[in-house]
């Protein structure tokens, strides 16, 4: 089984130090082994389920309800800030 | 009888005909939570004074005549439901500092019938687990004996029916998270349809497969808690509109001739003790008029794969939105479990693998609902064994990748087709554990499931005992 | 290499992605007020936009209409079975840490619109999807911080991506142009880019002239706000790479932002050709599933397209496609027109006519109702019905008995001749159009 342990970390925003990335890759692997029965089954003409319910065309029409007081909405940020949600300022390079 | 060791249908009778008031029942049950707390650490967040008040308002409607399914009754709500200014953790460190500003439909269902809140119950933190033990703030354990675990991942749930810490719990199942526990708690745990009842608020593990459902101490108790939770809610997409049943009603005509179905796989690799168990139910069943027949059913150890996949990419989805800028923690404060699945998860939604894996179990995930639909040609219910050993000891989660998935290998299949399910005691091993016995249905046909195990509860005494606490 | 050496060389490949902001009352996915636009931060949030544990989306059915329109109208195939896809990338302006989009079955795509000079630009989809919140970068107690606004966060959008058909920036602009002015007669976005209801995004590159290949690079820029930007990012961007083509090299494959500053672009990060967004199906919501009868109803649902309505003025009406352009550029002129246009039947008045006075005396329609502006016409037809000999007799006699005004106008003040007019007016007593009047007498005093 062939993966970049480190770039799954990555997309996952997990920040993993290099022993945990190694333990976690075992265990990866060891998961993976055991997915792998599914390939036992075929399917090429099966189409998937991803709603089991059946639904379809749930909407809901086009009307206003009140929204979260500004104070509820902002009360569980650690930072806030006249209102706004406050954030370390991701920096984008100028090239 | 101690008032907390009532069920709600007879502590609601209690209070009808004024034997006792709420303000009592609920002081009961705090006092037994008090007691036994220690040992078993069912509950994350306590809500004493909030319970009493709604104790005493619902004394006060009690008086003026008022009749509400659970007026008045002490519940414990698992950890996963959002309760507007108390406390919602899902048991991890990620969220142990978050109050949400709104109730859960399924919070606001039990609290408009008239239920008395105790507190949030432990779980595996984010449901990711069938043990508790995967916890941040330490594993529940097992009111039959507390070197044990109760399952998971509606653990504390469970705890807190078995120890009479409460009447009756909400919970919460993905694939056995309400069954597995209730099981190794000798309790009845009902995992309804997926989209019988809403989602909305209820913290999201695996979208597709999550179910609000009870944990309660009769099979009459689970079919009222149903009738109080099903329903379609708007803000869900994915509930059914389909009209509920009224479960209780449904409760008093024996359903006659129920074609039983069995499938060899689901005894394979189970303790000796539980398949006897099961088997002598299964006589009873017999006895009882029905017929049991032998049928042949996908075997459960593919729903593993098929689970683990599709539950782990919905959770790696799911757990997104955890960036501790809006609320909560970073997520350098996910435990292990958590770490495990996001990462499995991940990967299987990732560029060239996603038709391997994520598509590739969606359409087996197809197969296990045809082979359902056509078992329940033939036969009305299926029946099994819950789990397939009594309860683990305390640390057997530990270090075990896969120990959820593979724990609920008999459950998953039922759970991943989105099929109603119950587990009631079946009996007890020699090591005196409870031995859980599953029910399993077509799509809405609670009521026939409620109907096949109250028809056994009512003959047998296994919900009669108590735990030694 | 020069200009023209370069152009001869290298042909631009553009390619156009364009996010609408509905006009429903409310969001994509829950009830909070969509009118977001100068409204206190956090003041239009909810669960379900915030992203807080436990909500669930739920579909705006009206924003779905728009959706099915704005398809429809750009001649796309409604797909019969479509669904959401979670996109997933983390940024603090995304709460749930995916966008709620679609993927693999849009509800809208294979459309295409025509540009003047024959030029067919093909649609490849038109897809719904929720907008972000806000970032704003300030400096707060010495340390650059972002603050985060989550009013806009769940607001529908429609995005509109089209094939890599554009030649050059004018097609483009042209595009933008017919673009907007159809989705504002479809009454589903008001679409101004200086609010931020319609942003830009074009995919540049260049390839050898001749050659069919896609180029085996492009450069996505963001932040125009503008038509005019567009056009000026676009020629910024098609210099900037002829240059490095220029130097034997192949331009990075990047997303570069406007400078609208400075009118450039600014190398930002790496194009998401690098980023996995891990696309699924949303489980949370329920695909969409169409009758073809449903579609042939939101076909008949469609307004007159102004494409349709020139050509219909065209046909109809006996008038110049300027004049039908110029007529249906904004509905509400059209609407006037095609009133007054009814009322003119009456009267005798041709429609010709009627184009001609709106246009050219540019007629403020607000306050102005169809009725009248025939009576003026009315009016000023009979005015003109005056005996031509009489009216050049009372011109004549006017520049007769002003020779000063004749002199200044010959000295180049041209103000000279209003006064004129105005003197021959009072003697008409409004028998004679000042339009005509004035005509006559410049043609007299030039002749003098």
């Amino acid at each position: 089984m062939e993966f970049d342990i480190e770039h799954v970390a990555k997309l996952a925003n997990l920040p993993l130090d290099e022993k945990h990335l190694e333990i976690l890759g075992k265990q990866l692997t060891e998961t993976l082994l055991y997915i792998d029965r599914l390939n036992e089954i075929p399917t090429e003409k099966v189409e998937p389920t991803s709603q089991v319910t059946g639904l379809t065309n749930v909407t809901r029409d086009d009307t206003v309800s009140a929204s979260l007081p500004q104070e509820a909405a902002v009360e569980n940020a650690p930072a806030t800030h006249n209102g706004y949600i406050v954030v370390d300022a991701i920096l984008e390079e100028e090239r | 009888m101690k008032l907390y060791e009532l069920t709600i249908s007879e502590a609601s009778k209690g209070l009808q005909e004024k034997k006792f008031s709420s303000s009592e029942l609920t002081s009961a049950c705090l006092e037994r939570i008090r007691a036994v707390e220690p040992k078993l650490h069912a509950f994350v967040t306590l809500t004493e004074e909030q319970a009493l008040e709604q104790a005493q308002k619902a004394d006060f409607l009690l008086g003026s005549g008022e009749v509400r399914p659970l007026l008045g009754i002490p519940i414990s709500i698992k950890d996963n439901f959002c309760t507007s200014g108390i406390r919602t953790t899902a048991s991890s460190n990620v969220l142990r500092n978050f109050v949400p500003p709104y109730d859960a439909t399924v919070v606001r269902l039990i609290t408009e019938a008239g239920a008395v809140s105790l507190g949030k119950t432990n779980m595996d933190a984010f449901a990711h687990g069938s043990s508790t033990e995967t916890s941040d703030f330490g594993a529940s354990r097992n009111p039959w004996n507390i070197e044990r675990l109760p399952g998971g991942s509606s653990g504390g749930a469970a705890v807190s029916v078995a120890a009479d810490e409460a009447i009756a719990a909400v919970g919460s199942e993905t694939a056995g998270s309400i069954r597995q526990p209730a099981g190794w708690c000798g309790v009845v745990g009902l995992k309804p349809t997926y989209g019988r009842v809403s989602r909305y608020g209820l913290i999201a593990m695996a979208s597709s497969l999550d179910s609000p459902g009870p944990i309660t101490k009769s099979v009459e108790d689970a079919a009222l808690m149903l009738e109080v939770l099903a329903g379609h809610d708007s803000m869900d997409a994915t509930s059914s509109p389909l009209p509920t049943k009224p479960y209780r009603k449904l409760l008093k005509e024996k359903r006659e001739n129920v074609t039983i179905g069995i499938s060899d796989d689901y005894f394979e690799g189970v303790d000796p003790e539980i398949v006897t168990a099961v088997q002598k139910a299964l006589r009873e069943f017999e006895r009882l008029g029905h017929t049991v027949k032998q049928i042949k059913l996908f075997d459960p150890q593919y729903a593993i794969a098929v689970y683990t996949i599709i539950q782990r990419s919905e959770v790696s989805s799911n757990l997104a939105r955890y960036d501790g800028i809006r609320y909560g923690f970073g997520r350098d404060a996910f435990g292990e479990e958590a770490q495990r699945r996001i990462m499995l998860g991940t990967y299987s939604l990732s560029a060239g693998y996603y038709d391997a894996y994520y598509a590739k179990a969606q359409k087996v995930r197809t197969l296990i609902v045809e082979d359902f639909a056509n078992a329940f040609e033939e036969v009305d219910v299926v029946i099994g064994p819950t789990s397939p050993s009594t309860a683990l000891p305390v640390g057997s989660s530990k270090n075990h990748p896969m120990f959820g998935e593979v724990s609920d290998a008999l459950l998953e299949p039922s759970s991943i087709a989105g099929l109603p399910g119950i587990s009631i005691c079946c009996g007890f091993s020699k090591e005196l554990l409870p031995i859980g016995m599953q029910v399993i249905g077509p799509y809405f046909m609670e009521d026939l499931i409620l109907n096949v195990a109250n028809q056994y509860e009512q003959v047998t005494e296994w919900s009669n005992r108590k735990p030694d606490l | 290499m020069s200009n023209d050496a370069l152009t001869t060389t290298y042909q631009p490949v553009i390619g156009l992605e364009v996010h609408v902001e509905m006009s429903t009352a409310s969001k994509m996915f829950c009830r909070c007020s969509s009118d977001y636009f100068g409204q206190e931060p956090n003041t239009h949030t909810c669960p379900v936009c915030l992203g807080l544990p436990g909500a669930l989306p739920v579909p705006n059915a009206k924003a779905i209409e728009g959706c099915i329109m704005i398809g429809l109208a750009l001649n796309c195939e409604i797909a019969l079975f479509s669904q959401f896809d979670r996109k997933h990338y983390f940024y603090p302006d995304l709460p749930k840490g995916y966008q709620i989009s679609q993927y693999q079955h849009p509800f809208a795509q294979r459309g295409s619109i025509m540009l003047s000079d024959n030029k067919k630009i093909r649609i490849r989809r038109v897809h719904m999807e929720e907008d972000t919140g806000k970032l704003l970068h300030q400096d707060l107690d010495s340390r650059a911080v972002s603050l985060i606004d989550f009013n806009r966060s769940g607001v529908p959008l429609v995005e509109i991506v089209t094939e890599p058909d554009f030649e050059n920036a004018d097609q483009v602009k042209e595009y933008l142009q017919k673009l907007q002015q159809i989705i504002r007669s479809l009454n589903v976005a008001t679409a101004n880019p200086d609010k931020g209801e319609m942003r830009f995004e074009p995919n540049i590159s260049l390839r050898r002239t001749g050659e069919t290949n896609l180029p085996n690079y492009k450069v996505e820029v963001k932040n125009i706000n503008s038509f005019s930007f567009v056009e000026r990012a676009i020629n910024y961007e098609l210099k900037r790479q002829s240059s490095i083509l220029g130097r034997g090299e192949t331009p990075i494959q990047e997303t570069r932002g406007w400078d609208e500053k400075r009118h450039i672009t600014l190398g930002q990060r790496s194009k998401e050709e690098a980023m996995d967004y891990r696309y699924f199906p949303e489980p949370d919501i329920p695909p969409v599933r169409w009758q073809p009868g449903e579609i042939d109803e939101f076909r008949r649902a469609l307004p007159e397209l102004p494409g349709e309505k020139k050509a219909r003025f065209i046909q109809s009406y006996h008038i110049t496609a300027y004049d039908a352009e110029r007529l249906t550029r904004e509905r509400r002129l059209a609407d006037f027109f095609e009133e007054a246009v009814k009322v003119g039947q009456e009267h005798g008045i041709d429609p010709k006519t009627i184009a001609n006075v709106v246009i050219n005396k540019k007629i403020d329609i607000d306050p102005t109702v169809p009725a009248e502006l025939i009576k003026d016409i009315v009016a000023s037809r009979s005015i003109d019905a005056i005996d031509e000999t009489e009216l050049q007799s009372i011109i004549q006699e006017v520049i007769a008995s002003n020779p000063k005004a004749v002199e200044d106008y010959k000295k180049g003040k041209t103000n000279a001749v209003m006064f004129l007019v105005g003197a021959s007016m009072r003697k008409l007593k409004g028998r004679a159009s000042a339009e005509n009047v004035k005509g006559l007498i410049v043609a007299y005093l030039d002749a003098m």
